[in-house]
C-alpha cells in the first residue's frame, strides 16, 4: 500500500510539485493571496475603465458636436441652383455618415410690398439638423409654414394666414409655428420643399450635411464631393470644424492625463503589495533554498506564481472595468461606453508585466542574504 | 510611554514607515490632482468653446427683416437702422463684463470696384483698442471669430487697408500688396482672408471706411458678442419679466446667456439682444458632458487612490504581527493596541495628506499649463478636505488589518505562524 503511493509519487512528472507547490501557496495564505488578487483585480479594472473611456470619448463628444448642425456646406456657384442630381450624389458620399438637407431661397413680396425671403426645406431633416431651433410648431400638411420671429411681424403680425408673392405667382400660408435662432433665420419663412417647388420652381441651391468624423475624414468627403460636383462650391464649416476640433483634442488630452496618473496610482498599489506579499514569504523561499532549490526554480516559481496572479486579474478587472465604463457611458452620455477588446491585450500583459517585475525585485534582493539568516528571522 | 512608542516606531522603521507614507502621499496627490481638474475644467472648457464664437448677438430695436441668403446682403444699404458705434464701450460697464470675452461690430455696405459691381465690404474692428472709464481694452473679430485666417497681415484699425476674402481674390486675381480702387479710391490690400463662410466673397475694411463710404459716421449694424455663460437649466429659460423681486436678483445675476443679453440691451440704447441658439444652446450640453465626464474620473482616481492606501496599511500593520505578539504577551490590551496603531494611521495620514496635497496642486497647475495654457486654480477649501479624505481613508484601510492584529494569539504570533 505504503509503496503503491511512493511508487505514484516517484512517477509523477516533476511539473506536478511544481503546480503543487503553487497551489498550495495559493490556498494555505489565503488572506494574502486574496488582497495581493484583490489589488490586482481592481488596478486592472481601473486601466480598462480609462483606457475604454480614453477610446470611446470621441465618438461620444463627436455625436454632441453634430448638434452644433452642418460642418459641410454645398453651394451652386454664382446664385445658380444645384443640379437635379446633387442630393443623390451627396448621399451617396456620404454613405450614412452624415445628414444632408437641401435648402432653396426667394426674395418673396407681402401684398404691401416688402421683401421677405422664403425658403423651401425638408422640414423633418432640418429638425434633426438643426436642434437649437426652437420652434413652437413644426408644419406638417401642404402650405404650412414656419415663420422666423422677426419675420412674423412682417408678414402675420396676429398669427393669421397671409399671401406671399413670388414673380407674379401667389401663395396662401398657414403660420403654424414661429422659429426663434437669433441669427438671419429669424427673419425667413420656411416651407416644405414640395409647396416651394409648385410654387416658384427654383431649385435647392444649397444643401448643409452634417458629417460625423474627424476633421481629416471631413476633407476627404469634402475633395469628393467638389470632384462630384463640379458646379458646386463645397466647403467645411471652418467655425464648426475648428472649435469641435479644438475642444475635442483638449477634452482627450486632460482625459490622457487623468488615465496616466490613476493607471500608475493603480500600478504602483499592486506593486506594493505585491513586493510585501513575496517579502513575507521570505521563510519559504529561505527552505527551498536550504533545500537545495536552485535560484532559477525559485524565481521560476516566483514568477510563475505573480504570472498566474496578473493573468486572472487582468481577466477578472477587466470584466469589471468594461462595467464601470458602460455605467459611466450611461450616466453621462446616456449611451454605454461599448466594450473595446483590443484593450485587453494592453491590460493584460501590462498586469502581468507589473506582477512580474514586483516578484522579481524582492527575490533579486533577497538572493545575496544566506538562508540560515533569514531562518534565524534576521 | 504611548508617545514614545509611537515616536519609536517611526524611528525605527524607518522603510516600513516610508513605503506606507509615499503610498498615502501618492493617492492623496493624484485625488487632489484629479479633483482639482475637474472643478477647473469646466471652466477651461468654456473658454475653449469660444473658438466657436460670439454666442450674443445685438440688433438695432426697430430693425428691418435681413434679406440675407448664404451670409449675402440682398437690401439696399441705406435701409435700416442703425447702432451708435460710441454706445460700444459701455459693454465694459455691465454687471457681467469679466464674462465678455470680446465683442466686434458689423456694418456691410454695398460697394463698387473697377472690376467688379455689387460687392460687399464688411466693415468691422480687427483689435481695436478702446477706453471706457478708466480701463483699457482690445476688442475685434480677431477674438470673436478665432477660426478667421488671414494671409498676408491684419489691417490697422486706424487705416484705411483691406482683407480680400479668399474667393473674391481668386476671382480678381489680387494678392496681398496689391491695390484695389473702390468708389474712385485705391486702397492697399494687406491679407487675404479665408473663414470658410460669406466672407470668403466679400472686402472686409476697418470700421470707419465702411462707414465712411456709406456716409454714416458711427453707424453699426450688428454687433456680435462673444460671453463665458452658464449653461442654461430650468431656472435660466423663466422669462425676466414674470420673475420677482429677489428671484429676478438671482437670474439677473447668474451668467445665463439670456440674463447677459439682457444686460447688452440695457448698457447700448435702443437694442436688441438676443442669444445665438446654435452656439449659446450647444455649448450647455457639450459643456455638461464634459464636466460630467471629468466628475466620473475623478470619482474613480479617489477610488483607486483610496484602495492603494488600504493596500498599503494592510501590509504595514499584517508585517508587525511580532511585535502585537510581543506587546500582548509583555500585558497589552486590545484598546491600546488599536490607539497605537490609529494613532500612527493618523500621523501617517497627515504627513502623507500634506505632501500628497502640495505634489496634487503642483500636479493639476502642470496640467493646467500644458493642456489649456492656463493656471488651474486650487481652491485652498480644498486642503482641510482632502485632509479628511486621507484620514478616513487611511483609517477604514488600517480598520480591517488592526481588527485582525489585535485578535493574534500571541504565542502563534511570536513563534512566527500567524
Amino acid at each position: 500500500m505504503s509503496s503503491k503511493l511512493i511508487n505514484r509519487r516517484a512517477g509523477r512528472p516533476h511539473t506536478s510539485m511544481f503546480l503543487r507547490m503553487l497551489m498550495r501557496a495559493a490556498v494555505l495564505r489565503r488572506g494574502r493571496a486574496a488582497s495581493a488578487l484583490l489589488a490586482m483585480v481592481v488596478a486592472a479594472a481601473v486601466a480598462t475603465a480609462m483606457l475604454n473611456l480614453y477610446v470611446d470619448v470621441q465618438a461620444k463628444l463627436r455625436k454632441e458636436f453634430r448638434n452644433y448642425g452642418a460642418n459641410i456646406v454645398v453651394v451652386a456657384k454664382d446664385g445658380q441652383a444645384l443640379p437635379v442630381d446633387a442630393f443623390d450624389k451627396v448621399d451617396s458620399a456620404l454613405a450614412g455618415h452624415g445628414l444632408a438637407v437641401p435648402f432653396a431661397y426667394v426674395v418673396a413680396r407681402t401684398p404691401d410690398g416688402q421683401s421677405v425671403v422664403v425658403s423651401g426645406t425638408n422640414v423633418d431633416q432640418v429638425r434633426k439638423l438643426n436642434r437649437w431651433w426652437s420652434v413652437t410648431a413644426w408644419p406638417k400638411n401642404s402650405q404650412d409654414a414656419l415663420v422666423g420671429v422677426r419675420a412674423t411681424t412682417v408678414v402675420s403680425p396676429q398669427g393669421k394666414p397671409f399671401d406671399l408673392s413670388f414673380q407674379e405667382h401667389a401663395i396662401h400660408l398657414n403660420p403654424v409655428g414661429t422659429l426663434q435662432t437669433g441669427a438671419s433665420e429669424d427673419s425667413r419663412i420656411y416651407l416644405s420643399l414640395k409647396d416651394f417647388e409648385n410654387w416658384t420652381g427654383v431649385q435647392p441651391s444649397t444643401i448643409e450635411i452634417a458629417f460625423s468624423g474627424s476633421s481629416e475624414e471631413i476633407s476627404t468627403v469634402t475633395r469628393k464631393l467638389s470632384q462630384a460636383l463640379p458646379a458646386a462650391d463645397v466647403r467645411p464649416v471652418r467655425q464648426i470644424t475648428e472649435g469641435e476640433a479644438r475642444v475635442l483634442g483638449k477634452t482627450r488630452a486632460t482625459l490622457a492625463a487623468a488615465a496616466i496618473l490613476i493607471i500608475a496610482t493603480a500600478a504602483l498599489c499592486v506593486l506594493s503589495t505585491l513586493i510585501g506579499w513575496v517579502f513575507d514569504r521570505r521563510l519559504d523561499f529561505a527552505i527551498m533554498k536550504a533545500l537545495g532549490a536552485s535560484e532559477s526554480l525559485i524565481g521560476g516559481f516566483f514568477a510563475a506564481e505573480a504570472a498566474a496572479l496578473g493573468a486572472v486579474g487582468a481577466i477578472v478587472g477587466f470584466g469589471l472595468g468594461v462595467g464601470v465604463a458602460a455605467w459611466i457611458g450611461r450616466v453621462n452620455f446616456h449611451a454605454p461606453v461599448v466594450p473595446r477588446f483590443n484593450v485587453l491585450p494592453i491590460v493584460f500583459v501590462g498586469s502581468v508585466a507589473v506582477a512580474l517585475i514586483s516578484a522579481v525585485l524582492p527575490i533579486f534582493l533577497l538572493r545575496r542574504v544566506q538562508p540560515a539568516m533569514i531562518l534565524r528571522g534576521e | 510611554m504611548f508617545g514614545r512608542l509611537v515616536y519609536e516606531s517611526f524611528r525605527r522603521q524607518k522603510r516600513r514607515k516610508l513605503l506606507a507614507g509615499v503610498a498615502i502621499t501618492l493617492g492623496v496627490g493624484v485625488a487632489t490632482a484629479m479633483i482639482a481638474v475637474a472643478t477647473d475644467i469646466g471652466d477651461k472648457i468654456s473658454r475653449e468653446l469660444r473658438t466657436y464664437g460670439a454666442n450674443l448677438i445685438v440688433t438695432p430695436q426697430e430693425d428691418t427683416l435681413d434679406i440675407q441668403i448664404g451670409g449675402v446682403d440682398l437690401k439696399p444699404p441705406s435701409d435700416g437702422a442703425y447702432l451708435n458705434e460710441a454706445d460700444l464701450p459701455k459693454i465694459r460697464g455691465t454687471f457681467w463684463h469679466h464674462n465678455i470675452v470680446g465683442f466686434a461690430p458689423m456694418l456691410p455696405v454695398n460697394v463698387h470696384t473697377a472690376d467688379a459691381t455689387n460687392l460687399t465690404l464688411l466693415g468691422t474692428y480687427f483689435s481695436k483698442r478702446l477706453t471706457f472709464g478708466k480701463e483699457d481694452f482690445v476688442t475685434g473679430v480677431r477674438i470673436t471669430h478665432p477660426w478667421w485666417k488671414v494671409q498676408g497681415a491684419w489691417p490697422d484699425d486706424n487705416s484705411s487697408d483691406l482683407l480680400l476674402g479668399e474667393s473674391l481674390a481668386a476671382k480678381l486675381g489680387r494678392k496681398p500688396g496689391d491695390e484695389i480702387e473702390i468708389s474712385g479710391n485705391p486702397h492697399r490690400i494687406v491679407g487675404i482672408l479665408s473663414t470658410g463662410g460669406a466672407e470668403d466673397h466679400q472686402i472686409v475694411a476697418p470700421l470707419a471706411l465702411a462707414q465712411q463710404l456709406l456716409g454714416k459716421p458711427g453707424a453699426v449694424r450688428r454687433l456680435y458678442v462673444s460671453a463665458l455663460t452658464k449653461p442654461e437649466d430650468a431656472f435660466g429659460r423663466r422669462d425676466p419679466q414674470t420673475l420677482r423681486g429677489a428671484e429676478y436678483d438671482r437670474w439677473y445675476c447668474s451668467p445665463y446667456a439670456a440674463s447677459i443679453a439682457f444686460q447688452l440691451q440695457e448698457a447700448i440704447p435702443h437694442s436688441h439682444a438676443e442669444q445665438i441658439r446654435q452656439i449659446a444652446q450647444n455649448e450647455g450640453t457639450v459643456l455638461s458632458r464634459i464636466k460630467g465626464l471629468m466628475l466620473l474620473v475623478s470619482l474613480a482616481a479617489l477610488f483607486a487612490s483610496a484602495l492603494a492606501v488600504s493596500a498599503a496599511m494592510a501590509t504595514a500593520i499584517f508585517e508587525r504581527r511580532n511585535e502585537v505578539g510581543l506587546m500582548k504577551a509583555l500585558g497589552a490590551g486590545s484598546l491600546s493596541i488599536a490607539a497605537l496603531f490609529f494613532a500612527e494611521a493618523l500621523l501617517l495620514a497627515l504627513i502623507g495628506g500634506t505632501v500628497g496635497f502640495a505634489s496634487g496642486a503642483l500636479l493639476a497647475r502642470q496640467i493646467g499649463r500644458s493642456i489649456f495654457d492656463s493656471q488651474i486654480t486650487i481652491e485652498p477649501v480644498l486642503f482641510p478636505m482632502i485632509l479628511a479624505i486621507a484620514v478616513i481613508v487611511t483609517f477604514a484601510g488600517s480598520a480591517m488589518a488592526i481588527r485582525r492584529a489585535v485578535k493574534f494569539d500571541p504565542v502563534y504570533a511570536l513563534r512566527g505562524e500567524a
